[in-house]
């Protein structure tokens, strides 16, 4: 592989010219050992964060949260609720940060941003036909430009899982790039449903793929299957911005989302980002939770630092 | 918030391991003071701090020593397989219980980092004795005959890189398989050993079955010499190991030597880079490079040689160096004065030969043995750096064009313990893996150790294997 940026550049706008150079770079990127993957996800995730390391930990993965909720029942009520949480997560607390953003659907982000106004809370919302993606690409696209026009500030996409995995990474890079370009100053997370590639080679491609159409964060999943964010699927999805940037000087963020519930887990994640693409990525500009209950978990660690003593789900808010 | 994600220090508590100010031999279920009188202290390498004062047993004590053996292997030899097993099975259930307190004590006496006792050693410790548990009443099944016999006394030699763990490599099958052992740990590292005899007792394991003999090179020289040992267990240098086959040579003692490595780490340009370069810094930073059968030569396909040197010099960048009790450290201490010189002229050469040296930024602690994490570039099989075995966190990087190549290079060294291979394609895994002359040939990971699996080396390595099946053939008389 190059390894000046300037020719670099010129050889990565080459691989999209087709299907046929898309689909060889691709495949000629490095392979992914399984075993060996996973034992140094494992191994990091024995590092032992005490005191004024957890402090600043649980203080940095609240300012990391994009505080979700993604439910078919969500009313204005709910959003607004949730807005007031980002903004204030721990009303007996008024030195807790704030949340990175508020993820809604397309047709609560107008709530969203007002329950938000003015506090530096973004809100970010989940597009093109979130989250199976099983639409045409106008109605994708229309999802996302009512969405920005709504006023989100970042647009979450599905990739078509189903064109990635039959092998048609030029659709996938295409609609990225279409995605992207109808996202307008909104930033745009691609979301790869890591669950369903399925293989760690094919999140990588993934990764890459969506790092070449443009994405300015490639996140984990939707929350919405069996497996989400892992740390193993992290893990690599940080070497891949961290390898692309050293080829092309473009920084890309990353979002686990999807069953990321505890402290302890959250914790981990920052390690990963720590030990592999660095602590250039260590801001919510470059690193994001996808998590609904996580929130409150880091609230209750952060009160038991605080005060020395255990409080309970009494003591944060239901929303 | 502070401005960058420090980990503070997450230290393991010394509280709970209880270092007496002075330990005796442990010679037929007692602990008792050597002949002579003769004591020598152990240091922890992190801190230069006394731990304790051990006695030093002399050819007195090793008479006394085999003596007890001698006599406690007519009734252990004759318990069937499985009241010896309940035995085995018990020590290893007091290992897990007390892992943690032997973890502790471990990191103190030899500098490795908490990290690996606790997760590494052992669990590989406790895994040992279960595994040779299982074999005591199976041994007709092992292949060695239908009732295959032991063989008597064993006197056992082992080195202070994995104290514990090679104690567990020679008592477990040498007790499983119905013989008496008498063993030396070494100088530097005789603590977990004494607590090992502690454990023994605690088991109730009959007396004289497993004597302890802390003491210096002249201890383990009398007890190899001894005219009633039956079998020679040695772990360590090469230059110990040709001694000790010149000794008992023409004797009918039988002997194991596991002896020095210069291990081949072999990265293919189609190789998982991300993983292989986790394996590297396994491979050969791994209890600070002190480990015989360490990937301490790394062969890379010449087209992907600059790649993964940034990659492996960026992770490098990231170990973490420093008190080994801290769950944090990568890195720990170096575990002597004397092997810490050693490392160090060993580096002063390959510079002065003209290899090219590297180390990430690192700060070394004011007390102790310490060693940062070294690179070797612009290697050839001509520098000592790439032919000695250097025993420290210094890795020699030697490039390759063909596999061919890959492998005339990886078998021209007079050692031959491990190796490693790097590669996507499972075809090619085979066939070099085939033409290794290496005892253990990793494929995608390196420094991976289990009970089940066989251990030992080719040429100047030593010879006889220790672990698996193959394992119990040593103590045995086939």
């Amino acid at each position: 592989m190059p390894t000046t940026a300037s020719s670099a550049a010129h050889a990565l706008t080459d691989v999209t010219a087709s299907d046929g150079s898309l689909r060889r770079f691709l495949h000629g990127l490095p392979g992914v050992d399984t075993v060996g993957l996973e034992a140094r996800a494992a191994s990091l995730g024995t590092r032992s964060i005490k005191t004024t390391a957890k402090a600043y930990a649980i203080d940095l993965a609240i300012s990391m949260v994009d505080l979700t909720t993604l439910e078919g029942a969500d009313t204005p009520g709910k959003v607004r609720a949730l807005g007031a949480k980002a903004v204030h997560p721990d009303p007996t607390d008024r030195t807790a940060p704030t949340t990175a953003a508020v993820c809604v659907y397309p047709d609560m982000v107008a709530t969203a941003k007002a329950a938000v106004a003015g506090s530096g809370v973004l809100v970010a919302s989940v597009a093109t036909a979130f989250p199976a993606g099983r639409a045409a690409l106008d109605v994708k696209l229309a999802d996302v430009r009512d969405a920005v026009a709504a006023g989100a500030d970042e647009i979450d996409m599905v990739i078509d899982r189903g064109a990635f995995l039959s092998g048609r990474y030029l659709k996938v890079y295409d609609e990225i790039v279409a995605v992207k370009e109808a996202s307008g100053a909104a930033r745009l997370k691609v979301i790869f449903e890591t669950g369903e590639l399925s293989t760690y080679d094919n999140i990588r491609r993934a990764s890459w793929l969506g790092m070449l159409a443009g994405a300015d964060f490639i996140k984990t999943s939707t929350g919405k299957v069996a497996v989400n964010a892992t740390p193993a699927n992290t893990l690599l999805m940080l070497e891949a911005v961290r390898d692309f940037r050293a080829q092309t000087g473009v920084q890309v963020g990353v979002k686990p989302a999807g069953g990321i519930r505890t402290t302890k887990d959250a914790v981990k994640f920052l390690v990963l980002v720590n030990e592999t693409a660095g602590a250039d990525w260590l801001t919510n500009h470059w690193f994001r939770f996808g998590a609904s209950s996580l929130l409150n978990d880091l609230l209750m660690q952060r009160q038991k630092l605080a005060t020395g003593r255990y409080s309970g789900p009494d003591y944060v808010t239901v929303d | 918030m502070a401005s960058a994600f420090e980990y503070a220090p997450a230290p393991e508590s010394r509280s709970v391991v209880d270092i007496a100010p002075s330990y005796g031999l442990f010679i037929d279920g007692e602990f008792t003071e050597a002949a002579d009188g003769r004591v020598f202290k152990t240091v922890s390498p992190s801190t230069e701090e006394v731990l304790s004062e051990v006695a030093r047993a002399g050819a007195e004590d090793v008479d006394r020593a085999v003596g007890a053996a001698r006599r406690a292997f007519v009734k252990w030899s004759a318990l069937p397989g499985s009241e010896r097993a309940k035995y085995l099975f018990r020590i290893a259930r007091i290992i897990q219980e007390r892992s943690r307190e032997l973890a502790v004590l471990e990191t103190l006496d030899n500098g490795k980092p908490i990290k690996e006792t606790r997760d590494a050693d052992l669990p590989l410790v406790a895994a040992h004795f279960f595994y040779y548990a299982g074999w005591a009443d199976k041994l007709g099944h092992a292949g060695f005959g239908t009732d295959p016999r032991p063989l008597g006394v064993a006197g056992q030699v082992i080195p202070w890189n994995f104290p514990l763990l090679m104690l567990a490599w020679k008592i477990a099958p040498a007790l499983a398989t119905g013989n008496t052992v008498v063993l030396k740990p070494a100088e530097t590292t005789p603590l977990s050993a004494l607590f090992f005899a502690d454990i023994c007792r605690q088991a109730g394991l009959p007396r004289g079955v497993v004597n302890i003999l802390p003491g210096y090179g002249d201890t383990g020289a009398a007890l190899v010499a001894h005219p009633d040992v039956n079998k020679v267990a040695f772990t360590g240098s090469t230059a110990v190991g040709k001694a000790i086959a010149r000794q008992v040579a023409g004797t009918r003692k039988k002997v194991t030597l596991e002896l020095g490595g210069k291990g081949a780490n072999i990265v293919f340009d189609d190789a998982p880079i991300d993983q292989a370069v986790e394996g590297i810094v396994t491979g050969i930073f791994f209890n600070q490079g002190q480990v015989c059968c360490a990937g301490s030569r790394l062969l890379v396909q010449e087209s992907i040689h600059d790649e993964l040197l940034d990659s492996l010099k960026r992770r490098l960048s990231t170990l973490r160096l420093g008190d080994p009790l801290d769950k944090n450290t990568d890195i720990g201490a170096i575990n002597s004065a004397e092997q810490l010189a050693r490392i160090g002229s060993l580096v002063e050469q390959g510079e002065a030969e003209g290899a090219e040296r590297w180390s990430p930024a690192c700060e070394l602690p004011s007390a102790g043995y310490w060693f940062a994490p070294t690179l070797f570039t612009n290697v050839t099989q001509a520098h000592t750096v790439a032919r000695d075995e250097i025993f420290g966190p210094v890795l020699s990087v030697l490039t390759f064009r063909t596999p061919d190549e890959a492998v005339a290079k990886a078998n021209n060294t007079q050692y031959g313990l491990s190796a490693g291979i790097w590669t996507e394609k499972g075809s090619r895994i085979l066939a070099v893996a085939n033409k290794l002359r290496a005892g253990v040939v990793w494929s995608n990971t390196f420094n991976k150790f289990d009970p089940t699996s066989p251990f030992g080396g080719y040429k100047e390595s030593g010879h006889g294997r220790e672990g698996g099946r193959h394992g119990l053939e040593a103590y045995l008389d086939v």
